[in-house]
């Protein structure tokens, strides 16, 4: 009777684990089908951008996006210059975000593949559909996986070319002309946030 | 003849930044990587980049905009066309790179595609199960080689490129190039000097066609659009030159590593 009972609990933790942990493939999939229903909406791309910011900060890492695009630069940040860094990267980049994406008009994105890179991170391949407009396009998602519970999208390698690294040289390029000053960094992001 | 020296001088110059004959793949990996490669020139780069900015406003993106809404077979058939027209380049390249079997293949593909492909505007080889592969040019073979990018560049109008890439293109006007030699080297009665620049011009209008709003999105999403391009195009030419399918082969985890939540 016990062994029964130690089997049925066993075999329960096992499904409710199993349950819960959500595959960085259909993640992706999700994620991409909730922004392309929200594309393919009648509201205005204004409304668009502010429903898009709700699933960018639901499903992509900015935080951990943040400190790897300001590089070696973090490690001389104070706390104080850290937190400050933390909310302005976050408007900037959901504005770039969401007004890169509010242009598109219900793209299709088919996930085809996923390779396992280690247990923080695996990377899903998809393809972008041809339009009239422009060519097909293979994206793949780098997903942090470190939480299998709640996935989180670290950076987009569209043909190869990915925008996190991008965007890192660009940060490194704004510190590097200005004498490796932050508040250059700063007063950047305020004035793209703002503008 | 000064214009010569000049410009060996200047190529030697950039170069020996970082030349070292090598033929591994890390060391090529490494070598090509964007943040390894040396920014020596940012004033002129960024001078020119803007130039290169005026040139497009006023040029390029009109002709592009009015060229991306031409009917889709004939936008499909001048992209096939010019992409036809480059194995002139990258087959000699798979040879000096020993690249025989994708030679062969480039060289069936070309064959094709001009007779039954009507001068490559029909992409038939594909059709047939010839599939296409990466176009390739001197300065990559340079590369493969192990010679080092050196500094980076910026070109007028023709836009981003490394000390390397520029000597490599140079090998296309001193006989590397078979459509040059037919259309401008030689005096054809064929073909002009008209047919090689209007190949070369339609090949930028459709390249910046065929990217119209990811690179105006670009270009008002970046805080410096200077660096962004570079990147991009660093990035590019890494991929092109260790003919890597997908990212995580090139890619350093190790960037990520630090960042936990």
């Amino acid at each position: 009777m016990k062994k029964k009972l130690f089997i049925i609990i066993f075999t329960i933790s096992l499904l409710i684990n199993n349950s819960i942990a959500i595959e960085p493939d259909v993640f992706v999939q999700s994620t991409v089908n909730r922004a392309s229903t929200l594309l393919s909406e009648e509201i205005s791309k204004e409304q668009k951008i502010e429903k898009l910011k709700l699933i960018a900060k639901d499903t992509v890492d900015i935080r951990g996006i943040g400190f790897y695009t300001l590089g070696a630069a973090r490690k001389n940040l104070s706390d104080d210059d850290k937190l400050r860094y933390a909310e302005l990267f976050e408007k900037y980049f959901l504005k770039s975000f969401s007004s890169r994406l509010a242009e598109y008009t219900n793209p299709e994105i088919d996930v085809f593949s996923k390779e396992i890179l280690n247990k923080n991170y695996t990377i899903v391949n998809s393809l972008l559909k041809a339009t009239n407009e422009r060519p097909e396009i293979k994206i793949d998602w780098r997903i942090y996986t470190k939480n299998p519970e709640k996935p989180l999208i670290r950076d987009l390698i569209i043909e190869g070319l990915s925008l996190a690294r991008t965007q890192k040289e660009e940060f490194a390029s704004v510190l590097n002309s200005n004498n490796g000053d932050i508040k250059v960094l700063f007063k950047t992001l305020e004035d793209f946030t703002n503008n | 003849m000064l214009k010569k020296i000049a410009l060996i001088i200047f190529t030697t110059f950039a170069l020996t930044l970082n030349v070292h004959a090598s033929s591994d793949g890390e060391l090529v990996l490494k070598k090509n990587d964007p943040t390894e490669i040396k920014e020596c020139w940012e004033g002129f780069n960024r001078a020119t980049f803007a130039l290169n900015q005026g040139l497009d406003k006023i040029i390029f993106k009109p002709v592009a905009s009015v060229y991306k809404n031409l009917p889709i077979p004939l936008k499909s058939g001048v992209s096939n066309s010019l992409d036809n027209l480059s194995n002139v380049v990258t087959i000699p390249n798979n040879l000096l790179q020993g690249e025989f079997r994708k030679a062969g293949v480039n060289t069936g593909r070309f064959i094709i595609n001009t007779t039954i492909g009507i001068l490559g505007i029909i992409d038939v080889a594909t059709l047939i199960g010839l599939d296409e592969y990466e176009k390739e040019d001197y300065g990559q073979t340079l590369a493969v080689h192990g010679v080092g990018p050196g500094c980076y560049i910026v070109l007028p109008v023709l836009g981003p490129s490394t000390a390397r890439d520029t000597l490599g293109s140079l090998a296309n006007f001193m006989g590397g190039d078979a459509w040059y030699n037919v259309t401008v080297n030689n005096d054809t009665q064929y073909f002009s000097d008209f047919d090689y620049y209007a190949s070369r011009v339609t090949a930028g209008v459709d390249f910046r066609a065929k990217n119209f709003s990811s690179i105006e999105n670009l270009e008002t999403n970046s805080i410096d659009f200077y660096a962004s391009v570079k990147s991009l195009y660093l990035q590019d030419r890494q991929q092109k030159i260790l003919n890597a399918k997908i990212i995580v082969d090139t890619q350093n985890d190790s960037d990520w590593e630090e960042i936990e939540n």
